[in-house]
């Protein structure tokens, strides 16, 4: 193993340029980002940085896991969601860490001591380990960015809303798979119970593509509904859709259906007795 | 063993289950049931399980017993209340309740007894 004395004169060479070492990283990096991150911003991230680094100073980064990095990850991933709502690239995130290697190195330059130079192979291998990590951790966020949208988007494209007393209407468009499936379905079996409405229109005049699953989930909410007291009527099925549901074999059964949202609607309301009567317009 | 209470409000035996059922109270309850109709002679059956929140197939294949057993009666059972869950539930099981008529709530199912009620010629 390496000397202790020797892995404490790296440290304490950290130590005492700390103020001229962290400047020059931050006037580096702050030439990378081109203005995009102001200095001040910069030299307080990267001064808390440094803080927590140099207790590290000596391990090699092999066990990034370990309680005694518990600190520096936590610090990464804040830095790295902070990057990633700021729009910042991965490597643009990765290469700020790496910037301090170099900056260490020039302080280093003149120093003669063969064991100094193994003891900086191994903060170079930490610092690349923590590189890493800011590009695991920057990965991560922007994931569950993408995950958080994709949620948001599922609660966009299925509204459930309400036409007339006691009849429902969902439209659906776009592709049809089994989780958007779901939310309906759950969507459109809370309503029905908290508007107390009888009928439901499933309208897919914006689906384009059905196939057996689609039919076998909207076949499974027809008859959930069903069980709860309520009747689903779907329309608007195009007619190539009609073509595909029929050349698939699929049976709709004794589920209503009907070619446009205005026929199904005008069949609820005679089935709830209300009947529409054209006016002599003056 | 709880036993689920049977009320009679005019022709109608109203069941509504506000425990946990378990496999013995739903035996009872189909027992008990029987028994009642035979006794009180009446049209139909409401089971209000809109406290229920969990089911298995063997309550779902309750509903289906029990109105097979007041269809022997000559009384219709409605099932009211489902909950969206216990709905999605019965209809992953493969259980659709096939001739079993359902109502959004108490008062419908009532309503719709009553027009069956009304078609009866004795």
């Amino acid at each position: 193993m390496t000397d202790a004395g020797h892995a404490q004169r790296l440290t304490e060479l950290l130590r005492t340029n700390a103020d001229s070492l962290v400047g020059r990283w931050v006037d580096a990096v702050a030439a990378l980002l081109r203005g995009r991150a102001t200095k001040a911003e910069l030299e307080s991230d990267f001064r808390e940085f440094y803080d927590v680094l140099l207790p590290l100073v000596g391990s090699d980064g092999k066990d990034t896991g370990s309680p005694a990095f518990g600190e520096i990850r936590s610090f990464l991933d804040e830095y790295s969601r902070a990057r990633v709502r700021a729009g910042f690239t991965p490597s643009e995130t990765a290469s700020s860490i790496f910037s301090l290697k170099r900056e260490v190195f020039g302080l280093t330059e003149n120093e003669e001591d063969p064991q100094i130079f193994r003891q900086l192979m191994a903060f170079s291998g930490l610092l690349d380990a923590l590189g890493l990590l800011t590009f695991e951790f920057y990965a991560q966020a922007r994931e569950e960015i993408i995950r958080e949208q994709s949620e948001q988007l599922l609660e966009l494209t299925t509204p459930v809303v309400k036409i007339w007393e006691g009849v429902l209407a969902v439209p659906l468009v776009g592709t049809l798979d089994s989780a958007r499936t779901q939310v309906v379905m759950e969507k459109l079996l809370e309503m029905l119970v908290e508007t107390g409405s009888e009928h439901a229109i499933i309208d897919i005049t914006g689906v384009f593509a059905v196939d057996t699953q689609v039919a076998q989930h909207l076949l499974k909410t027809v008859v959930a509904a069903r069980l709860m007291g309520a009747e689903c009527i779907v329309s608007g099925i195009r007619p190539q859709i009609a073509q595909t549901i029929v050349a698939l074999g699929i049976e709709f059964g004794d589920i209503m259906t009907k070619a446009s949202l205005a026929d199904a609607l005008r069949y609820a309301l005679r089935r709830d007795g209300v009947d529409v009567v054209q006016r002599e317009v003056r | 063993m709880e036993r689920v209470p049977i009320l009679k409000i005019g022709g109608v035996l109203l069941v509504s289950i506000q425990i946990d059922l378990q496999d013995q109270s739903v035996l009872a309850l189909q027992e008990d049931l029987a028994e009642k109709i035979s006794s009180t002679g009446a049209h139909g059956v409401v089971i209000d399980i809109s406290a229920v929140e969990i089911v298995d197939s063997f309550i779902g294949r309750m509903f289906a017993t029990i109105a097979s057993i007041s269809r022997l009666f000559d009384a219709d059972t409605v099932v009211v209340g489902m909950r969206p869950a216990v709905a999605i539930t019965l209809v992953e099981l493969g259980l659709t309740l096939g001739g079993v008529r359902t109502a959004l709530d108490l008062e419908r199912g009532m309503k719709i007894l009553g027009q069956l009620g009304r078609g009866r010629t004795t």
